[in-house]
């Protein structure tokens, strides 16, 4: 049986054109896993229920972080457990990855604030793209004076430009 | 000839029965790589219940910014993973390859008990040999 999550899942937008729409959905997560945002653009297979996937993903995000910060070959410095909590940019960080169905980039900022699209498994290097991402939040959360920190966005424009900027991204 | 930091074989429990350091700075005691190892086979299943879309096997690359992980796994479930440089290719022929040496070297061993550690002469030799080949010879198999 599947389950469909509340309010928080927007209906799906049209089919994607003949140009590519290779948005399947993103998450933004601030540094205490709490979910600031969930935007879905074509997701037709779900497993869990909106709460549970979401702290799904803020946990695999969290022990990839971890475990990649433990493997790296290149530091020989104490790295200390694994599932000790890593400050934002301490250690070695995943960008990326990739399945046979879908392929998830990621970025952190330095104050925690992580942002995750999942796309299409042929999708390129998408780390400038999440970085022109982390402005828009900027432009239009961040300076917005009516957002308390730490609370769902909620904003129409943020949303507008967001979907409008990944549906170019190819 | 890119360079290939560890390998490791986990089995299908996500038990670490083989684990392989080329030398990297980052090494690890045996304790940490079996941790990093059971972790690896839980963020590999739960990627595949995060997909977007039906009939996901899990995660093949993942890019960090000082190695790239490259996984297998074959259907029965056994999971070879490589750590290598950022931007290494041919790892799938590699990975494939390494495959081939375990089946013939580990499986076909009378002696060898399933889901335990490798222990077969054999089967090091030829990995390493198969480590250190020019890996586009691989693509013809």
């Amino acid at each position: 049986m599947q389950f469909f999550g509340g309010s928080e899942i927007s209906p799906s937008p049209p089919a994607p054109t003949a140009s590519g729409n290779n948005g399947h959905m993103m998450y933004v997560f601030n540094r205490n896993g709490v979910c600031l945002l969930y935007r879905e653009w074509n997701r037709p297979l779900r497993t869990l229920d909106a709460q549970q996937d979401q702290k799904l993903m803020f946990g695999l995000l969290f022990s990839l972080k971890s475990l990649t910060a433990k493997m790296d070959p290149t530091s020989a410095v104490e790295k200390g457990n694994l599932g000790m909590p890593q400050l934002p940019g301490q250690g070695c960080s995943f960008h990326s990855f990739r399945t046979n169905t879908y392929k998830l980039s990621f970025m952190e900022s330095p104050s925690g604030i992580k942002i995750i699209l999942v796309t299409h498994p042929r999708t390129g290097d998408l780390r400038e793209s999440l970085k022109y991402i982390y402005n828009l939040y900027v432009e239009y959360v961040v300076k917005n004076p009516l957002y308390t920190p730490g609370s769902p966005i909620r904003c129409e424009l943020f949303n507008t430009t967001l979907d409008q900027y990944v549906r170019g991204i190819s | 000839m890119a360079a290939i930091c560890s390998l490791y074989i986990i089995n299908k429990s996500g038990g670490l029965i083989y684990y392989k350091d080329y030398g990297s700075a980052g090494r690890m005691d045996t304790n940490d790589s079996l941790r990093v190892a059971s972790l690896w086979h839980s963020m590999h299943a739960i990627s595949q219940q995060l997909s977007p879309v039906s009939g996901c096997l899990g995660i093949e690359l993942l890019q960090a910014d000082t190695f790239d992980l490259h996984c297998f796994q074959s259907l029965t479930g056994t999971k070879i993973f490589v750590v290598c440089e950022p931007g290494a290719q041919y790892m799938e022929s590699l990975l494939k390859f390494v495959y081939e040496l375990y089946t013939d070297y580990v499986l076909k061993n009378p002696f060898y008990e399933m889901e335990m550690p490798i222990r077969c002469e054999l089967f090091d030799i030829n990995l390493t040999q198969a480590v250190q080949k020019d890996r586009v010879a691989f693509l013809g198999r």
